[in-house]
């Protein structure tokens, strides 16, 4: 007996191991909890930032349903709600299929804002001299191949001499961001730098303005699914990533492929930029993306790069943000509250995934574990 | 001399997961001798080291060193109580030099002083009969350098147990005998030296005394010089085994693929394949020997496509002789064209030319199986990727040493593994995952892999499982050119069996296997022919029903440079 | 004062910015982890500074207290930062982009929140000589080279020395290059991430708060210290992970940031509007160019760390 508790004390204090496989439903209620977890230290954040619940305390129930009211109170902020998602949603999905690949494209925003821009361009150009429709096809195709344009050049380094994508990338975002403000000089030379909204180049409305950007993203989620878990290409993707010695003994090209992925990946962010100039803005700024693409990269992780699971992530990171948002609103604070709001819920979330994937075990956790053994014999 | 204790293990016993890894295990290490652990491959040896040096913790049992029980929580732990271990994958940083590396993690009141390191380095190396330059980047280093400088790392901290692990597998024959003899040296120094190994002329040669693991427990000690090979043999793998491989005549040999004066040059630039000429027949397994890196690797990357080579010729003869004609890897307009040289004939002997008919009607001549090819395809394979020599209709099955980073794709099941060959199958973009999920299932069945099913990822597998699910794939692809390197590496001796018969099998219908091994024995009892490979270079070819593992143990270290080194 | 001197010292001044951002970064970087968190910890590094100025700017304390306390805030909130992402990346192991990527929207959005309550007057007006002390009195761009500007060099010089003379800088690097190694030879590799992480965005957060009181002394200036992160980040690999190069390449950073606004007010240069977007995108295009460069090169040296973006867990099999 004596010795048994003797090497217990040799056991270090925290032994930390891989789990090979956890139930979903474990999974999902350890993310739970962090949500919960999170929300609450956002309410403690509420106390020390926000000076309308220090002086009535008893207004936090408010604040938490105001997060709910934020994006499902009315109808024109649900349709606000959903239109938003859908678009956080396509530029997570362009930036899945890149992830898929072990490539690291955090340049959504880039790729996102210059293919705004693409489409503005041809909109600010041709606008009302050719028929709406025409304009909006040229549009189309101006921002996807805008966005294919900026997914492409990184890809082209990385394949030929292994450029480190990540910092690439992100280097892009900004080319991007002082290209728009560039074209805006030149565009508004009275030098406010303001475009303002475009008369021409508005997708029609299907139901309200909405819907047809909520049925594209959708479509899409679901195209991409199957794309990635169904099809040649797809496997392609899932074989590069893995392992690039792989995919050369079984004759796939490597630059091939991530070429090939990134220019669809950036031809997706086309496709948000085309929904945000087409679908709602009619214009560009250096803000027109507004950090999307970056939030994208936490929906695509967090969703584990599933299409599907997706839709439930864009939508939680939403809900935060339009929520954290009529809180600023409601409550007289700055507006880049959303920002801490969403950014402590995420750091509960992200932390959250390391009980997933590890197991705890705490010093005498193995005699304690014989000793049930013994009593159960 | 009264023989001192330095290191007792007690009952040490650590799980991963539902595995045992060490049951219970027992050891004692003295002052001043050689201790061998000996074992097959996976028998525990190297956890149960890991443990000493602070890698892994014990679940249950103690550690007692000079007598007292002590606690290793962490490589730095043992460091206190002097114990270093060479691992076998060198633990150093690439970009650092040969004394940055060993002075790292040291820690000592003085001021910090490279120059000051490299000159103890240096010391150090003479002291024991090391060669090596303190300032050399290991990026630059031979792999028998980085080892030096992995010893002296340990050396320089003091250690007093060392604990090398298979420290021979990389080295050639003369740096195994320098290592030996620094060895020898630190013995007689007063220390403490374990070398992990499963290869018993080794242990014979350097080792006091000798333990012996089997399956994660602890056998037996015995002391060298009151045992013999056979003994332990009969110990390291439970029972007395012979190698009985049942080898067949080869039945009608062809040349099935020809190699002439081939030359490769890595990316490094180094001349790795010098002037490489051999024929592998059909219906016989050709074996390949030579220590590891001598440029087997790249020989079977360079004949599958991977590696593009400087010089030479790749032919492959395609067993197509009197057999149908098929649109599976031909457009018609390629078949009439062969058609025009005279390539085909009919049932009756009879040329074959198209002329005058339209695709329609040749289309249905062909699949009907009445137009036969009238000699063996010749091709070229010299500058073609793997999916070009996939799409000229050549069945070149590649079993790759590196199974989970080359052959298969760890984190895929093996449904999904199973497509990696042929997934291109069909015109449409989309994926066929019902036959490869049938041939997953058959492979699961015929070659008993333990598997909770087919949605397993495949690096869940255990080592023997994984090699058979690759070699299974590798094997319903019907090759005719059948590559293997080393591919019972690892594998415990039922499994090693397993992966035997299926290249027997192959190789009785017809198929050309070319086997890349490192055990003698297995080469000498499995093979027909042996082809012994030398610094890039072919030294000999020899029928192996009469050669001697003397003979190509020869042809394997005898160099021009050891040569000049003897002189 | 020559006009073009000035401009000079105006861009080296500017630069101290990135001085203090990019070696924050080298620091984490050479322990292995890309801390996308940098622009989140500068403005973060800026509000407590700031707030700290704004509780004891008109208390009358001695000049050198508030300077001191100023840093001292901007120390603590900068540090704090990097231990939310420490704990995450190194701790809890997550994926690090993913985490930097959050500690910057979250770092912006609480000095937006915290900055746009104070009181200008108090937290710049009334300490900005002590900030540009010895050149406090000069009337010219002299003035802006104050303590921070020669902190920033120090640190950086510092930085190199501890990185590539020492004992802790080679385990340091020993840990980014490979961690299983480091950890072999019984260096404590989480230690050492944690210091680095954690010391790292403490100069990262000064960088913030130098940019806010001394070097813009605007109310304005914390709008736009985030994409002043950013710029940090890509001079990081301009300079090769070597802070001592970060003293060259935040100049030329400097230079190109504020060519346009400087040279549209010399009459006898003729250039439109349009010229200052295209300047201030050159440091990003210049450091794909360095980085696509030295890629092809390939040279070992100039490489990233290996281990960049790898958690570490020591079992893993």
């Amino acid at each position: 007996m004596s010795k048994e508790k003797k090497s217990e004390v040799r056991e270090p204090l925290i032994h930390l191991s891989k789990r090979t496989t956890i139930s979903p439903l474990k999974a999902w209620t350890i993310r739970l909890i962090a949500i919960v977890l999170g929300l609450l230290v956002c309410g403690l954040a509420a106390f020390l930032l926000i000076e309308k619940l220090q002086q009535n305390p008893e207004r936090i129930g408010e604040f938490y349903q105001t997060f709910i009211r934020g994006s499902f109170s009315t109808s024109r902020k649900l349709w606000k709600y959903l239109k938003n998602t859908s678009v956080l949603l396509v530029i997570s999905l362009g930036l899945t299929v890149a992830f898929r690949m072990r490539f690291w494209n955090i340049g959504g925003e880039g790729q996102t804002l210059v293919s705004v821009l693409g489409a503005i361009a041809v909109d600010f150009y041709l606008g009302g001299r050719i028929p709406e429709w025409i304009l909006l096809i040229l549009m189309f195709f101006a921002a996807l191949l805008s966005g294919a344009l900026w997914g492409i050049i990184p890809a082209v380094f990385r394949a030929k001499w292994g450029t480190n994508e990540t910092l690439f990338t992100l280097m892009m975002n900004y080319v991007a961001t002082y290209l728009v403000s560039y074209f805006l000089v030149i565009w508004v030379p009275s030098g406010s730098s303001s475009l303002g909204k475009l008369k021409y180049g508005k997708l029609p409305t299907l139901y309200n303005e909405q819907l047809l950007i909520v049925l594209t993203a959708l479509f899409l989620t679901i195209a991409l699914y199957i794309y990635l878990n169904y099809t040649k290409h797809g496997y392609e993707i899932n074989v590069v990533g893995e392992s690039v010695r792989t995919a050369q003994y079984v004759g796939i090209s490597e630059r091939k492929v991530i070429i090939r992925t990134m220019i669809l990946s950036g031809a997706i962010c086309g496709l948000a930029g085309y929904l945000i100039a087409a679908g709602s803005d009619q214009t560009v700024t250096t803000n027109s993306v507004g950090g999307q693409g970056f939030t994208g990269i936490l929906v695509a992780w967090l969703g584990k790069f599933n299409p599907l699971a997706m839709i439930l992530t864009a939508g939680l990171i939403q809900v935060l943000n339009q929520g954290a948002g009529q809180i600023s609103q409601d409550f007289g604070v700055d507006n880049a509250l959303p920002n801490v709001i969403v950014g402590i819920v995420l750091f509960f979330i992200i932390g959250s995934e390391f009980f997933i994937n590890y197991e705890i075990h705490f010093r005498g956790h193995h005699s304690r574990a014989n000793a049930r053994k013994e009593a159960a014999k | 001399m009264e023989k001192q204790l330095a290191l007792q293990m007690r009952g040490i016993t650590k799980r991963f997961g539902s595995v045992l890894a060490n049951d219970h295990v027992d050891l004692d290490v003295y002052r001043g001798e050689i201790l061998a652990v000996l074992g097959e491959n996976g028998c525990g040896k190297t956890t149960l080291m890991n443990m000493i040096a602070g890698i892994y913790f014990p679940d249950e049992g103690q550690i007692l060193i000079d007598g007292k029980e002590v606690v290793i929580r962490s490589p730095k732990d043992a460091f206190i109580h002097k114990i270093g271990m060479i691992h076998q994958h060198f633990k150093l940083v690439d970009l650092f030099t040969a004394a940055e590396n060993v002075v790292l993690g040291t820690e000592s009141g003085e001021k910090y002083s490279l120059k000051a390191v490299n000159a103890q380095v240096a010391q150090i190396a003479e002291k024991y009969g090391f060669r090596l330059d303190p300032t050399k980047k290991i990026y630059d280093m031979s792999v028998s350098e980085k080892q030096t400088v992995e010893i002296i790392k340990v050396l320089y901290r003091g250690a007093d147990i060392l604990i090398l692990d298979e420290p021979t597998a990389v080295l050639t024959p003369q740096e195994i005998t320098r290592l030996f003899d620094v060895l020898r040296r630190m013995k007689e120094d007063g220390k403490s030296i374990i070398i992990i190994t499963h290869k018993l002329n080794e242990v014979m040669e350097v080792s006091d005394r000798v333990a012996i693991l089997r399956r994660g427990q602890h056998v037996a000690t015995v002391n060298t010089s009151e045992t013999d090979e056979t003994q332990l043999t009969t110990m390291m793998v439970g029972r007395r085994i012979s190698l009985n491989i049942e080898r067949t005549k080869p039945v009608n040999p062809k040349p099935r693929l020809i190699v002439e004066g081939l030359n490769l040059y890595n990316t490094e630039g180094v001349h790795v394949l010098k002037d490489i000429s051999f024929t592998a027949n059909g219906g016989e397994i050709l074996g390949i020997a030579g220590i590891a890196g001598s440029g087997q690797r790249e020989l079977l990357e360079s004949i599958s496509g991977l590696q593009p080579v400087e010089s030479g010729k790749i032919t492959f003869y395609n067993p197509k002789k009197d057999r149908p004609v098929s649109f599976f890897h031909k457009s018609i307009k390629q078949v009439r064209a062969l058609a025009e040289q005279g390539a085909f004939h009919d049932r009756n002997l009879n040329d074959v030319t198209f002329h005058g008919m339209s695709n329609k009607a040749v289309r249905k001549w062909v699949e009907n199986g009445d137009v036969l090819f009238r000699e063996d395809e010749i091709m070229n394979l010299r500058d073609k990727d793997p999916l070009e020599i996939r799409q000229l209709g050549v069945h070149l099955s590649f079993v790759p040493e590196d199974r989970l980073g080359m052959g298969l794709v760890g984190n895929m099941d093996i449904t999904d593994n199973m497509m990696l060959r042929n997934y291109r199958k069909g015109k449409a973009g989309f994926l066929n995952r019902k036959k490869p999920r049938a041939q997953a299932e058959e492979i699961i069945r015929d070659l008993e892999v333990a598997t909770p099913g087919v949605t397993t990822p495949v690096r869940r597998l255990s080592g023997g499982n994984v090699q058979k699910v690759l070699v299974g794939r590798e094997i319903a692809y019907t090759p005719k050119v059948l590559m293997a390197a080393y591919p019972v590496r690892g594998l415990d001796i039922n499994s090693s069996y397993t992966i035997y018969n299926l290249l027997n099998r192959q190789k009785e219908s017809g198929v050309a296997v070319i086997y890349v091994g490192e055990d003698l024995d297995v080469l000498l009892e499995l093979c027909d022919r042996i082809m012994v490979m030398n610094g890039g270079k072919v030294t000999g070819i020899m029928d192996a029903r009469t050669a001697t593992k003397e003979e190509i143990g020869l042809l394997m270290t005898k160099t021009e440079e050891r040569k000049e080194e003897d002189a | 004062m020559n006009i073009w001197l000035g401009f000079l010292i105006d861009s080296l001044a500017f630069g101290a910015t990135f001085i203090y951002g990019s070696t924050g970064e080298i620091l984490t970087e050479k322990a292995g982890h890309l801390n996308l968190g940098i622009p989140g910890i500068m403005c973060m590094g800026g509000a407590g500074g700031c707030l700290v100025l704004n509780t004891i700017g008109k208390s009358g304390l001695p000049p050198f207290l508030i300077v001191f306390l100023g840093i001292l805030g901007a120390l603590v909130f900068a540090v704090f930062s990097g231990l939310i992402y420490s704990f995450l990346t190194i701790t809890l192991r997550a994926n690090q982009n993913v985490t930097g990527l959050t500690l910057t929207t979250f770092g912006v959005g609480l000095s937006k929140v915290i900055v746009s309550k104070l009181n200008p007057v108090v937290y710049l007006v009334s300490t900005r000589d002590y900030y540009h002390w010895p050149f406090a009195a000069e009337k010219n761009s002299l003035q802006l080279l104050g303590v921070l500007f020669f902190l920033a060099i120090i640190v950086a010089l510092l930085s190199s020395w501890i990185l590539f003379r020492t004992r802790v800088g080679l385990q340091l690097r020993a840990v980014g290059e490979n961690p299983a190694t480091a950890d072999a030879v019984g260096i404590n590799v989480t230690r050492y991430k944690y210091l680095a992480t954690c010391i790292g965005s403490g100069i990262a957060g000064l960088g913030g708060f130098y940019y806010i009181i001394d070097y813009m002394c605007s109310q304005e200036a914390y709008l736009s210290v985030e994409a002043l992160g950013w710029l940090s980040i890509a001079l990081v690999i301009f300079a090769l992970w070597r802070p001592h190069m970060t003293i060259i390449g935040s100049t030329v950073f400097g230079i190109l940031f504020s060519l346009g606004g400087f040279i549209t007010n010399i009459s006898w240069i003729k250039v439109t509007m349009a010229t200052t977007p295209l300047l201030k995108m050159l440091p990003y295009v210049v450091t794909i160019i360095v980085l696509v460069i030295s890629s092809i090169r390939n040279k070992r040296e100039n490489q990233p760390p290996a281990s960049l973006g790898l958690s570490y867990f020591r079992e893993e099999r």
